[in-house]
């Protein structure tokens, strides 16, 4: 095979599993959260009710694609594939296995960040597109949280990267070959994982679509496949949040040679995915200024903390 | 109160918050090994206690005959107005229903009527399956509502005990009945 063809058969898999898999995990977490609270969750439609997605797809296909008349137009259409777009380009960077992966950019991780960064936008579009005051009030936590959560989400990982000394996210797995990061790097794994939880605005920090005081927060007036959009971005970043913490912290694809390099790396995104879901089962919502507070005064010094001791280490 | 500060306390309330969120995280986790508290419902027919209250029905004394003696007390207990009926009364003194209809599109199962009735004539049974594609299935007939049998009180006939003379049973034959008193035979 050329390796254009090679790469082309790279994107469009990756791309078909990524969504797919993203479509999956709504299953599997309605089914956990459900097995979590004592009872069974879908499982009528397919084998274990896998087949769950397909239901949904046609539900979603079929209704109306209704854009409210007070709403911004051009707007509140780009908002959602907006939403999906961001996530998926950047999963682009994330290496799978050796040869598997989109693109390998020498500034992987700053690439990440800055598109985890625009997702806010997307967020924002639809609350503002929306002219609703429940989108209103959600779009503005979005954006202070993302953006106060994406300042130590960066500040978590560069203990990381002075670690191994690059921003090129398969440079940064094959320097875990000795230990993985998760060792000297605990604190800032708990970091990352917090502000990963946040950024995909998952419970606990699902303040700007919190349920039982904004309906649906900033996607109240979204229906049909637009919706569909804004969920399954919502999915893919969960996805995303996981397979970059696999990445940065518990050495990719590296592992015993009784698994294929992919396979290790599934089994640890998937690992990681299911104590999100285990989270978003178990832990109440804080109210607004807690989180904040919790953000400001207690995540940022920790993540300095760890930057400080991790470089004074370094240094010695 | 003095609010307590510095540093101990500060690692004492994260340590707090960390754990009783690492409990819950934990207890949570276990109940992937306990059995859900939900049956599969159309294959499996979830337990209904002995005093359920469903579908509502009209029985029958032991003789087989209609036990409802139309006196409205259910209808009136009934707190949406459900029951309407119209008393009739047959060649032999029994009272009966003319008609007795049960709108179950207003019913709300709560058992008034069942509380309310002499007779023990009308139940509420364990049947709640009562989904119909047609609102107007929903109102219940007389010969819709009424079942062979006796219900929760098998032995009981309200005839056999009320000192109501009816025919082929005069005044003072029945069970729990002394023969009626001439007053007159008293005087002195």
């Amino acid at each position: 095979m050329s390796p254009v063809v090679n790469n082309l058969l790279n994107v469009v898999l990756i791309l078909v599993c990524v969504v797919f898999g993203a479509a999956l995990l709504t299953w599997l977490e309605r089914r956990l959260l459900g097995i979590w609270q004592d009872r069974y969750g879908p499982n009528r439609v397919g084998p274990f009710g896998t087949l769950q997605i397909v239901a949904d797809m046609i539900k979603l296909l079929m209704k109306q694609d209704w854009v409210p008349p007070f709403a911004d137009r051009l707007i509140f259409i780009v908002a959602p594939a907006f939403a999906m777009f961001v996530v998926v380009a950047a999963f682009a960077v994330i290496p799978m296995a050796p040869g598997v992966g989109v693109v390998d950019l020498n500034i992987g991780l700053l690439f990440f960040l800055a598109m985890t960064s625009l997702g806010v936008y997307a967020v924002m579009f639809g609350a503002y597109a929306s002219d609703n005051k429940y989108a209103m009030l959600g779009g503005l936590r979005a954006a202070a949280q993302m953006v106060s959560y994406e300042v130590f989400m960066g500040l978590s990982l560069m203990g990381v990267v002075m670690l191994a000394g690059t921003f090129n996210l398969r440079e940064l797995v094959l320097a875990q070959a000795d230990g993985w990061f998760i060792g000297p790097q605990i604190v800032g794994f708990f970091i990352f994982f917090m502000a990963g939880i946040a950024e995909s605005h998952r419970t606990p920090f699902d303040l700007p679509e919190a349920e039982h005081e904004l309906t649906a927060g900033f996607h109240t007036e979204y229906s049909g496949m637009k919706f569909a959009m804004f969920f399954i971005g919502e999915y893919v970043s969960v996805l995303m949040s996981a397979a970059m913490i696999t990445v940065l912290f518990f050495g990719g694809w590296l592992g015993p040679a009784w698994l294929p390099p992919l396979g290790w790396f599934l089994l640890k995104t998937m690992t990681l995915v299911l104590l999100m879901i285990l989270i978003r089962g178990s832990l109440p919502r804080p109210r607004y200024d807690q989180l904040m507070t919790f953000g400001w005064k207690f995540m940022l010094p920790l993540a300095l903390i760890n930057l400080l001791i991790t470089s004074a280490l370094i240094l010695i | 109160m003095k609010q307590k500060t510095g540093l101990g306390h500060y690692i004492y309330i994260v340590w707090d918050y960390f754990y009783s969120n690492i409990v819950t995280l934990v207890k949570v986790a276990s109940h992937t090994f306990t059995k859900a508290d939900t049956v599969e419902y159309p294959e499996q027919m979830p337990y209904l206690a002995p005093r359920f209250r469903g579908r509502i029905v009209l029985t029958r004394d032991p003789t087989g005959e209609e036990r409802c003696v139309a006196c409205n007390l259910c209808a009136s207990a009934c707190p949406t107005d459900c029951i309407s009926l119209q008393k009739t009364e047959d060649e032999s003194g029994r009272w009966s229903a003319e008609y007795f209809r049960i709108n179950f599109s207003r019913c709300v199962f709560c058992g008034m009527c069942e509380e309310a009735c002499p007779t023990y004539a009308i139940q509420l049974t364990q049947d709640f399956e009562l989904a119909e594609y047609e609102r107007q299935n929903m109102v219940y007939e007389k010969q819709h509502l009424l079942i062979d049998g006796p219900g929760k009180h098998p032995d009981y006939s309200f005839y056999e005990l009320s000192g109501k003379a009816v025919s082929g049973r005069a005044k003072g034959a029945g069970t729990q009945e002394a023969e009626p008193v001439n007053l007159k035979s008293l005087l002195p």
